[in-house]
């Protein structure tokens, strides 16, 4: 267990390590001189020299790079030069509003998508388990933001029960906040739940054709206290494996939905600082979404270790 | 004790049904063991999973399998619950894939008890221990903590016998529990079914499709062929005079010691007739060396050749005769 | 061939994605020589109708018909599909086969490789490849296709990895035929129900990819029609008409939803291991 946490952990690190390098690279090398880029060609020479020493554009690459990553570690992240504040204050604000609008959507989609998926399971082959395959192939196939315009056109712009857009911020009481998230969370969480429930009924029905189940209906268990006992956990793995992948593009799915309802999270800084060229920005916006996607599946397969005590032995 | 009538599985298919066990019929009684051997796909699984109740897809039983008195084709699925696992408990060919992966051995083995039984936790891990030292697990109060793939493929097995003998039940059916192991271990798990037979008076289904394997060990034996059984007797008895040609083709199939090569690769020409087609004549005209006109006008009936020896030959007895 | 026409026709999913698909393509031919009226002529004068006679799905903001803007935004659609996955193809299936071919650290590398790409998904390498070129298709078509590659790679190794170990490879392999050549005649051919499987699957995604990114503004540009940006636009007036935003969405998820069932057919028509296997 500890040799297989250590090793897990390790991968952990070095992708990281590798994507810093990658991101580095195509923003600081590739496209020339990034102050020039950033205040446009026809800036004034000396505003361009300051930016390019307060980027440190004269210093040698390996420097530069070692200087950001040092600044990572302890949590600086330089300044952002449209918004003139610290990079990681911008940051933080904004994971304030993205994080639980992804834990929202992530907790709607799975409370939705594994009970369906394991109800068209015990249910195969019956019109219930065909009308869940429905679902499934429509969730695949409607794209979250389209979705959301029509949540928007149903339920704010024709019932009026919820804002088409726009968040008051959490200062505004908890109730509106909340208010703001629950149309988006539900455009990005009603499609995953069609995956999550996909791929629960896969997973069910592929532990329902093992072996030991016909063992635990020998012992005299009914068909309903195998489904709990017996191929709950074992159907578990693969699901937690997908969903684990599923939640990580749920993260990056808030990008596009922060777009559509005009929320201020990572999503839209993302954007407002493409437009802008505050690669300062982009630069560790990107560094932190990777980061956070990796350090996703790291959950992902660690769960899966205490669940499958197969994994466990390794070694042993 | 146990008396099964006129058996038949089959497959309810959209056009028409498909027969997959034929009329089988048997009786066995406390203490007693019965092999049933036959080629792959002769429906001797087909035939436990029906004493079991636990006949998989659109695939159901009809005739009668009385145990004890009671019925067990006229049970609900929730009254069979309580039958399986309890009187009548099954083991089976894969020990590597019949154990839940996810749940230590001690509460695989406990939970027929707290099921059946009604025992607390602690109380069936107790006699989870007991049961898993008489099946032969060393260190077994140890080993009641580890999960099946820290077992070998033998100790696996006798784990699923610790979990079928929990209960002590009436019947045990073993479909091929020996097949999937190497042939050292295939004699200590049979030895070890001998033993318990002796010892708790329950009845022992066993299945092979290789008689050499069980010939030895069990009181009576049934020969299937195609669904059908061809041949019930006593062991020895079908053993020294097979009397139905297929039987003693089967004989002649096991490998002995002093065999050249080409002697114990000997199978048997030809394949059995697909399940499900309808039979007018005997259905192993088709491979038989003693084959006349008369075999051919109608399936042949039961033919007794010893007292509760019989075989579905027109030329039973004169088998052996005949061969030589 | 002949029972596999036998089984297509029985197979229903690949019956109703086959029809959706090839209205797909039927109708990215046809705009390429007519649409009703031409998708980039405004006409203020008659922004957001609704759908009528003249216009059967309405205009939009500036009075482009919403018919003709989607015909011919369905060529894009399929341009990024094929060229993101002809992408991910190419260059996943050569990868994929190296790697089974040589085994030891090449196979070891190449994996190691398409585990690191879960680091960036298709839109976070989109962001970074609008920060250096500027927005366009072309970073559509390399981010989806840079993402399609490791997907390639691992069903190629994990496919040909199964095939040689099977008798007609180990066959050839007493020959004395080199491991390459191996691969190409005798490896290779023998997966490609797989790949086609998956080339299917990654071409929904591509499209659903696509439209995404031109919705954010990274991919295809005004005034080249695209379904995403259409849906852009139609977020704006939502309230006033709501056929805009209706009609793309229903493009967009019918074009996948047909990919992906035949997709889905496929699988169970070429290879029902697989299909049992996902
Ligand atoms: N799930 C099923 N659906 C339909 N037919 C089946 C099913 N399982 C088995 N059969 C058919 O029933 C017949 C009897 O199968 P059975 O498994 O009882 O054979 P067997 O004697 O146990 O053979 P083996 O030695 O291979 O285990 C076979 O011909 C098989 O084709
Ligand atoms: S009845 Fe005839 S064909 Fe059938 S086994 Fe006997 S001799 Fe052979
Ligand atoms: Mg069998």
């Amino acid at each position: 267990m500890i040799a297989f946490l250590l090793r897990r952990i390790a991968t952990f690190l070095a992708t990281l390590a590798i994507a810093s390098v990658v991101i580095f690279a195509a923003l600081e090398l590739l496209p020339g001189d990034p102050a020039q880029i950033m205040l446009g060609i026809d800036a004034p020479p000396d505003a361009l020299e300051a930016l390019q020493k307060k980027l440190g554009v004269d210093r040698p690459v390996v420097e530069r790079y070692f200087t950001w990553i040092g600044g990572l570690v302890v949590g600086d992240m330089g300044e952002s030069f449209t918004y003139v504040m610290p990079v990681s204050d911008l940051i933080m604000t904004r994971l304030g509003v993205t994080l639980p609008l992804a834990l929202l959507a992530a907790l709607i989609s799975v409370v939705i998508g594994v009970p369906v998926g394991l109800y068209a399971a015990a249910n195969h082959k019956t019109p219930r388990d065909y009308g869940v395959m429905i679902f499934g192939q429509l969730g695949i196939a409607i794209p979250n933001f389209w979705f959301a315009i029509l949540l928007v056109l149903v339920f704010s712009i024709y019932l009026g029960w919820f804002p088409a857009g726009g968040f008051p911020g959490w200062d505004a009481g908890f109730w509106p906040a909340i208010k703001a998230l629950i149309l988006p969370a539900f455009s990005l969480a009603i499609v995953e739940a069609a995956i999550f429930a996909r791929i629960s009924r896969s997973a069910v029905l592929d532990v329902l054709r093992e072996d030991f189940v016909r063992t635990a209906r020998a012992k005299g268990l009914s068909r309903k206290s195998t489904l709990v006992k017996h191929v709950l956990r074992n159907a578990m793995i693969p699901i937690i494996t997908i969903c684990g992948l599923e939640l990580s593009s749920l993260l990056v799915g808030t990008i596009v939905i922060e777009q559509v309802f005009n929320i201020p999270g990572l999503g839209r800084l993302v954007f407002q600082s493409l437009t802008q060229l505050d690669l300062m920005v982009v630069k560790n916006l990107i560094m932190l979404l990777v980061a956070l996607v990796v350090f996703i599946n790291l959950v992902v397969d660690l769960l899966y270790a205490v669940i499958d005590p197969r994994l466990k032995h390794q070694g042993h | 004790m146990l008396q099964v009538k006129n058996l038949n599985v089959t497959l309810a298919g959209a056009t028409r049904d498909i027969s997959i066990v034929k009329d089988v019929s048997f009786e066995l009684d406390a203490g007693r063991s019965l092999g049933v051997v036959g080629e792959s796909g002769s429906g001797k699984s087909m035939t436990a999973l029906a004493l079991m109740g636990l006949l998989p897809g659109a695939i159901r039983a009809s005739g009668s399998i009385n145990l004890a008195g009671q019925e067990l084709l006229a049970l609900s699925e929730q009254e069979m619950c309580s039958v399986r696992g309890n009187k009548v408990a099954m083991i089976f060919q894969e020990p590597m894939t019949s154990l839940n992966p996810v749940q230590t051995i001690g509460r695989q083995v406990a939970e027929p008890l707290i099921l059946h039984k009604g025992m607390t936790r602690a109380a069936a891990r107790q006699e989870a221990i007991r049961l898993l030292d008489r099946v032969g697990i060393p260190d077994a109060a140890r080993r009641l903590d580890v999960y099946p793939h820290q077992l070998s493929g033998g100790q696996r097995q006798r784990v699923m016998i610790a979990i079928a003998l929990s209960c002590s039940p009436k019947v045990l059916v073993a479909d091929e529990p020996t097949t999937a192991l190497d042939v050292t271990v295939q004699r200590q798990i049979l030895d070890l079914l001998r033993e318990l037979v002796s010892e708790t008076r329950m009845a022992l289904i066993i299945i092979s499709h290789d008689l050499g394997v069980i010939g030895e060990m069990v009181d009576e034996m049934l020969v299937m062929y195609g669904g059908n059984v061809v041949e019930r007797g006593q062991a020895d008895k079908v053993f020294a005079q097979p009397a139905h040609p297929y039987t003693s083709r089967l004989l002649e199939a096991i490998p002995r010691f002093g065999m050249s090569r080409s002697e114990r690769l000997k199978t048997i020409p030809g394949t059995m007739p697909e399940i499900g087609s309808e039979m007018k004549s005997c259905i192993f005209a088709g491979r038989c060396d003693l084959v006349c006109a008369d075999c051919l006008q109608a399936p042949p009936p039961f033919v007794s050749v010893d007292d509760a020896h019989v075989a579905a030959c027109i030329k039973a007895g004169r088998v052996m005769e005949t061969v030589q | 061939m002949s029972t596999f026409l036998k089984n297509a026709r029985m197979h229903r999913s690949l019956m109703i994605g086959g029809v959706l698909t090839l209205l797909l393509l039927s109708v990215a031919v046809l705009s390429l020589f007519w649409t009703p009226w031409s998708p980039t002529a405004i006409d203020i004068a008659n922004k957001l109708k609704g759908p009528s006679a003249k216009h059967w799905l309405g205009t939009d903001h500036l009075g482009r018909d919403v018919l003709s803007m989607l015909m011919s935004g369905s060529q894009i659609s399929i341009i990024v599909g094929f060229l993101a996955v002809s992408v991910g193809l190419l260059v996943g299936v050569a990868l994929g086969a190296l790697a089974s071919t040589y085994r030891g650290w090449v196979e070891e590398l190449i994996m190691r490789m398409s585990d690191f790409s879960i680091a960036f998904p298709i839109i976070i390498t989109a962001v970074l490849l609008t920060a250096i070129l500027g927005p366009g298709t072309v970073n559509s078509i390399l981010a989806i296709g840079i993402f399609n590659i490791p997907i390639f790679a691992r069903i190629t190794r994990g496919a040909a990895n199964a095939a040689w170990a099977r008798e007609y490879v180990m066959a050839a392999q007493t020959c004395g035929k080199g491991r390459l050549r191996i691969t190409i005649e005798h490896v290779l051919p023998n997966i490609s129900g797989a790949l086609i499987v998956q080339a299917t699957i990654l071409f929904a995604v591509a499209i659903l990819a696509e439209a995404a990114l031109s919705f954010l503004g990274l991919g295809t540009q005004p005034p080249e029609p695209s379904w995403g940006k259409m849906l852009n636009n139609a977020q704006t007036f939502v309230g006033l008409a709501p056929h805009l935003a209706i009609f793309p969405g229903l493009a967009i998820a019918l074009s996948v939803m047909g990919l992906n069932l035949i997709g889905d057919g496929l699988r169970d028509v070429l290879d029902p291991k697989l299909a049992r296997a996902r």
